[in-house]
């Protein structure tokens, strides 16, 4: 890896070590110090790095800066090291002898404390999905406020507030319980789950960064598959589905960040190694007796790498879509749910059931109908589709639609003709 | 938004002896297909149960017959609650039950919470 993109590589995987490490040696009353020496080291990284060439072992590196910057803040600020020493588990005061262990075991418990403290339900989801990205993926303001297409000041507030709020509700950063973590890891999943959605469904034409967001959502859950206690079949199942749906990340979008229907995908770019993790995953998943909605979509995800349309595929994911409902409505699974009624049911049973769904301030309401309706009665189709276009602000949507109207028009001049 | 109980009732006689595998996955299909239908209009509270064909009725002076009345022409298979504005759109949604292959029926009621 070159040193340009070392940095970057290495502030994804390292950053929320150390911040980890450092916050649950702290507490939760001194987050933005362990922020600010996490960044500090990063920062003389870079300088020195960039004139002297890397060092034999960068990560080791890293970890030592860290280390002497914490001791040497500790050292400075003798108020502060009063005021923390309280909350350090070592009986020592002086400053020097604490032990600021960046082990592997450590890093890990730290990640995962902080993992369930970053999630902690006092915050609301957007918050809490915030200071995930803020705290455990290293996103600064600004690449917040671009995923989320708000501006920078609403983000600062927003990451301020939360933190505030898990200091005043005095969150300790600890490894959950066994028990903490059967109440708590749904909260945790869900977040995650929030968290892939906002770069996999994000109207942001930024594709890096919203690649980034899926990325880092996965390599979050992989953290909780990769410790025992929190290696659940609930967890297997979120991992599988982000799996699956990043598969297809290169296929759904073109490099203008337009988005590629399912069935127009080169399916060549279909990433066949995500594929095979997304089946493992699954397939551990399975060994619990519960089945959550995680399950269901990563169910539907699956039958939907499978290339060729058959009777078998649609039919499935139908029934995974029913039970999906039964669990939790959600219009996008109402749609969606009708879509795989015309593939195995057929249209005229599918456009009955649409239109009892009824949805008639969503563009993809509009929109399936129109196509549902295409070859049906092309001038029906026609009028669902100008109502999606007009209810639709993507301009790559838009761009989608006025297409399909286009070819509906074609259709029924031919029909029109002797 | 109320919630109204779907009953569905019909003879068991009508009900095929000894289904094979595929009609029970038809069957199964059928009835999915159908509530599946009711949750994707958010009209579903909960998708209830089926019940098993044999129980006892316990009557008064603590009488126990073998019950229900499987030769009677009205038995209750199963219950769904769906939510609606009012009966008739609840009676609306109880429309294509699958219960009427079978020469069944479908009562709905509202529930008074109590």
């Amino acid at each position: 890896m070159k040193q340009a993109e070392l940095i970057p590589h290495l502030f994804r995987t390292e950053y929320r070590k150390i911040v980890s490490v450092l916050c649950k040696l702290f507490g939760i009353d001194h987050i933005e110090i362990a922020e600010d020496i996490a960044s500090d080291t990063f920062l003389l990284a870079s300088e020195l790095w960039g004139l002297k060439g890397l060092p034999e072992n960068p990560t080791a590196w890293l970890y030592l800066v860290a280390k002497n910057k914490t001791r040497d803040y500790l050292k400075r600020n003798s108020l502060f090291a009063q005021s923390i020493s309280k909350d350090l588990k070592h009986n020592s005061t002086i400053s020097e002898e604490i032990e600021i262990d960046l082990s592997v075991k450590n890093i890990n418990d730290s990640q995962l404390a902080m993992i369930f403290v970053v999630c902690h339900p006092c915050n609301p989801a957007e918050a809490r999905i915030g200071l995930a990205l803020n705290l455990l993926c290293g996103f600064g303001i600004d690449e917040i406020a671009n995923a989320f297409l708000t501006n920078k000041e609403v983000i600062y507030k927003r990451l301020q507030r939360a933190k505030e709020k898990l200091r005043t509700e005095k969150i300790k950063i600890e490894q959950p319980t066994l028990s903490e973590i059967d109440d708590r890891l749904p909260t945790v999943l869900m977040i995650l789950y929030l968290l892939f959605n906002e770069g996999y469904y994000s109207s942001s034409q930024d594709i890096t960064l919203r690649k980034d967001l899926c990325f880092e959502a996965m390599r979050l859950a992989y953290l909780l598959i990769e410790n025992e206690q929190t290696n659940k079949p609930f967890a297997n199942a979120l991992l599988s589905l982000m799996c699956f749906h990043s598969s297809r990340f290169d296929a759904r979008l073109s490099q203008n960040g337009e988005t590629i229907l399912y069935q127009d995908q080169d399916t060549s770019l279909w990433d066949q190694g995500l594929i095979t993790k997304g089946e493992y995953f699954l397939d551990q998943a399975s060994r619990g007796n519960k089945i959550s909605k995680y399950h269901l979509e990563a169910g539907i995800a699956y039958w939907h790498t499978i290339r060729t349309d058959t009777k078998e595929k649609w039919e499935n994911i139908l029934q995974l879509y029913n039970q999906l409902l039964l669990i939790e409505y959600s219009p996008i699974a109402a749609l969606n749910r009708t879509y795989a009624l015309a593939k195995a049911n057929g249209k005229k049973e599918a456009i009955i059931e649409a239109e009892k769904i009824n949805l008639t301030d969503n563009h993809l309401y509009h929109s399936l109908l129109g196509d549902l309706y295409t070859d049906v009665d092309n001038a029906k189709a026609i009028l669902h589709l100008q109502t999606a276009l007009a209810l639709t602000r993507s301009t790559a949507d838009k761009m989608l639609i006025s297409n399909r109207i286009l070819e509906c028009r074609k259709k029924e001049q031919q029909l029109g003709k002797p | 938004m109320k919630d109204f109980l779907l009953i569905y009732r019909t003879d068991y006689n009508n009900m095929p002896k000894n289904p094979s595998p595929e009609q029970m996955q038809a069957t199964t299909k059928r009835w999915m297909d159908w509530i599946g239908g009711i949750a994707a209009q958010n009209h579903l509270t909960d998708r209830g149960n089926s019940l098993i064909p044999s129980g006892k009725v316990l009557k008064a002076d603590n009488v126990i017959a073998d019950g229900p009345y499987t030769e009677i022409k009205e038995c209750i298979l199963g219950y769904s609650i769906v939510k609606a504005d009012s009966i008739e759109n609840a009676t609306e949604l109880a429309k294509g039950c699958p219960i009427f292959a079978v020469g069944g029926n479908v009562e709905v009621r509202e529930i008074r919470v109590i």
